[in-house]
């Protein structure tokens, strides 16, 4: 197929913003206090457009391709858990606040990196996206840290809640650099800035990173944690129910 | 009817509620974020406008919480934030020697002045 | 001056249309009645989250996912602007969260409803907010002005959820039969309780008189059922859908909709905690509270390091 990396590349970065996307929507009236409840809320709403803007690129590249007639919510709900090619990552528990947050802010980071290398892209589409999303992304990365710090600094319990989150969370964040064959940009390049400022937040949070974590992979090749197939099929239940209805 | 007089004199919100030396405690014990209070500047080259109020940590998750809260609809470009305890506000029991003298100055009003049409650019 | 005076001069203004500000004198019970109405509007708000936070997972489309999102985000806003007015008048937010939590303070029966389908989303928002906003406009007037100015702002924001309610049924109006079928249901189940959201009848409403009185309400229980049945009856049509009363018929001599009785029954039971969902909400308003304890203690905890550090760098 036409373009086959490259709607591949795309659709894998509009799975990883849904699926985050999905998992956080959950804390939408369950937040520590309304403040926080709205501010993680801001960041799910974010997360769903860049999804939306993704997806409306790939399906607009998917049927030039092959004539077909993809729509965003149809790459979003009929394709099955072999298909998305999320990072791990996102679809594993929200866990606690601590455990949402570091992976917030895991993630951010990483994608925060990840646009500014995609603003630089030839392919315009993608180059305009990146410069939209970066805005929001910058954002949850300034969000995120802070919180990691208040939390990682702020009390005894919540200090053992975030070494308990690094300690889960940890082995999903290789994933991030190791290319796909499909992948936009070069991931492996970014890990050395992403290690520094996960570093300087941990400094400051007074957390430190694991040793010799084994990493965990397989979502951008669609081999997933059990937990996605429990994900899909809520996310999907309407319009699995009902074949062609319009919403 | 059980009538009682109250006077607070620090802005809108009641002494005992804003936050005392940082934090009110609840009756479970449990400590509350301070209140602070919003400020936003709509559009360049306008004022900062009381927009509402708020409860955070410290300053900067105030400022935070209040581009979450006051600006989801582009409602600003500009945010101040001031914890509610530093309001020092005007009491209303003096109302009448704060601002009724300033009734009879009608001529500090522009106005005031009766001048001939022919004159430009006054 | 004396209490009489006091309350006279009180009278005057609300009289003359002057809003009654926070450091201003007032009668005790007018501040006890506005703070349980605030503050059963600003949990009526959180509350009400919960019963459309169910189907954010399970949006049938990216965009309906986003616009149902966006919408229960701003009822947090809203109860947040409500609990900044409530704390004007002497009660802390945290104070009448834990009253909430306990049982203590009540909010709107309706969200002791269940969201069952889809379509439920679009009955929330068409009837359900409908009458809310019915009673929001006038509160935009009332006399006291932290709640008035809330009002404003909340009816700002909340006249997209009506409009989006309706245009959501509206397309499944448009659908398939099934889809039809769904869309019928839900405003079969959610058009009485919507009716009962105004609250007692008039002759039966204890609250009514003093608060017509001092301008909190400008408009009587029926009198606002009254303006929702007319409004909505219309409303219907365009949705080629019917609502669940054969006593619904125009009455030429009142120009209003006559309408069925409402099962006060059901009204009084959901009110004492015997809805569907009652236990369930309280128990999700906990449990987001309890498990959020340690997470604003952590915050509060840093802050006050930071302060310290900063304190010792400049000394």
């Amino acid at each position: 197929m036409k373009n086959e990396n490259l709607i591949n590349g795309v659709l894998h970065i509009a799975d990883t913003v849904l699926i985050l996307g999905q998992r956080n929507a959950a804390w939408c009236a369950h937040g520590p206090i309304l403040e926080q409840d709205i501010a993680i809320t801001n960041i799910t709403l974010d997360l769903i457009g860049q999804a939306r803007n993704f997806y409306q690129y790939a399906a607009l590249l998917i049927n030039e391709a092959d004539n077909k007639n993809e729509t965003e919510d149809t790459l979003a709900f009929l394709r099955t858990e072999r298909d998305f090619k999320n990072l791990l990552i996102c679809e594993l528990p929200n866990g606690d606040w601590a455990q949402t947050i570091l992976r917030q802010f895991f993630f951010s980071s990483f994608q925060q990196l990840m646009y500014q290398e995609m603003i630089k892209s030839s392919d315009n589409q993608i180059a305009a996206i990146a410069a939209k999303s970066i805005k929001e992304t910058n954002y949850h990365v300034k969000w995120s840290s802070e919180w990691v710090i208040r939390l990682g600094d702020g009390t005894d319990e919540s200090n053992q809640r975030m070494k308990n989150a690094i300690e889960y969370l940890w082995q999903y964040t290789g994933e991030f650099f190791i290319a796909a064959e499909y992948e936009i940009i070069d991931v492996a390049a970014l890990k050395n800035d992403w290690l520094e400022k996960v570093k300087s937040i941990f400094d400051e949070a007074t957390l430190s990173i694991p040793e010799n974590t084994f990493m965990q992979t397989g979502g951008k090749t669609g081999v997933h944690t059990e937990h996605l197939g429990f994900i899909l099929p809520e996310m999907q239940s309407l319009q699995r129910n009902f074949p062609g209805a319009e919403w | 009817m059980n009538i009682q007089i109250k006077k607070f004199y620090y802005g809108d919100i009641p002494e005992e509620n804003t936050g005392g030396t940082g934090n009110t405690e609840k009756s479970s014990g449990e400590l509350s974020w301070p209140l602070w209070e919003v400020f936003i500047r709509s559009k360049q080259g306008l004022d900062h406008k009381h927009a509402g109020s708020l409860r955070a940590a410290d300053a900067q998750m105030a400022v935070e919480n209040a581009r979450d809260v006051y600006t989801r609809r582009q409602e600003g470009v500009s945010i101040w934030v001031v914890e509610s305890k530093h309001v020092h506000a005007s009491n209303p029991d003096d109302a009448e020697m704060f601002y009724e003298p300033a009734s009879d100055k009608i001529y500090r009003h522009p106005t005031f002045y009766d001048l001939p049409d022919e004159l430009k650019h006054m | 001056m004396s209490v009489i005076d006091l309350e006279k001069a009180f009278q005057d203004k609300i009289d003359a249309e002057i809003k009654i500000e926070p450091k201003d004198w007032m009668p005790e019970a007018y501040r006890k009645t506005n703070l349980r109405q605030i503050s059963q509007h600003a949990h009526s708000e959180i509350v009400g989250m919960l019963p459309e936070g169910n189907w954010i997972s399970r949006a049938p489309s990216l965009k309906r996912k986003a616009i149902l999102i966006a919408k229960v985000q701003d009822e947090a806003g809203h109860g947040l602007y409500l609990y900044s007015a409530a704390e004007t008048l002497g009660t802390s937010r945290d104070q009448m969260v834990e009253d909430l939590n306990s049982g203590k303070a009540k909010y709107s029966s309706i969200f002791n409803y269940p969201t069952l389908t889809w379509a439920d989303m679009g009955a929330v928002g068409w009837l359900v907010d409908g009458a809310a906003i019915l009673n929001q406009v006038m509160l935009c007037r009332t006399s006291y002005g932290p709640y008035a100015r809330a009002m404003v702002r909340i009816c700002k924001e909340e006249s997209f959820h009506q409009r989006q309610g309706f245009e959501s049924l509206l397309v499944l109006s448009k659908g398939t039969q099934a889809q039809r079928d769904m869309c019928q249901d839900a405003i079969n189940r959610w058009w009485w309780p919507s009716l009962m959201m105004f609250g007692p009848k008039d002759s039966e409403s204890t609250n009514s008189d003093q608060s017509i009185k001092w301008k909190i309400k400008r408009k009587t229980n029926d009198e606002l059922r009254q303006q929702f049945v007319d409004m909505i009856v219309e409303q219907v049509k365009l949705l080629g859908m019917t609502l669940p009363d054969p006593n619904l018929k125009w009455n030429e001599e009142r120009k209003h909709y006559d309408f069925g009785e409402i099962n006060w029954e059901e009204f009084w039971n959901v009110v004492k905690g015997n809805g569907p969902c009652n236990k369930q909400r309280l128990a999700a308003r906990n449990k987001a509270h309890d498990e959020g304890a340690w997470v604003r203690a952590a915050a509060l905890a840093y802050a006050e390091k930071r302060k310290n550090r900063l304190k010792t760098k400049a000394a």
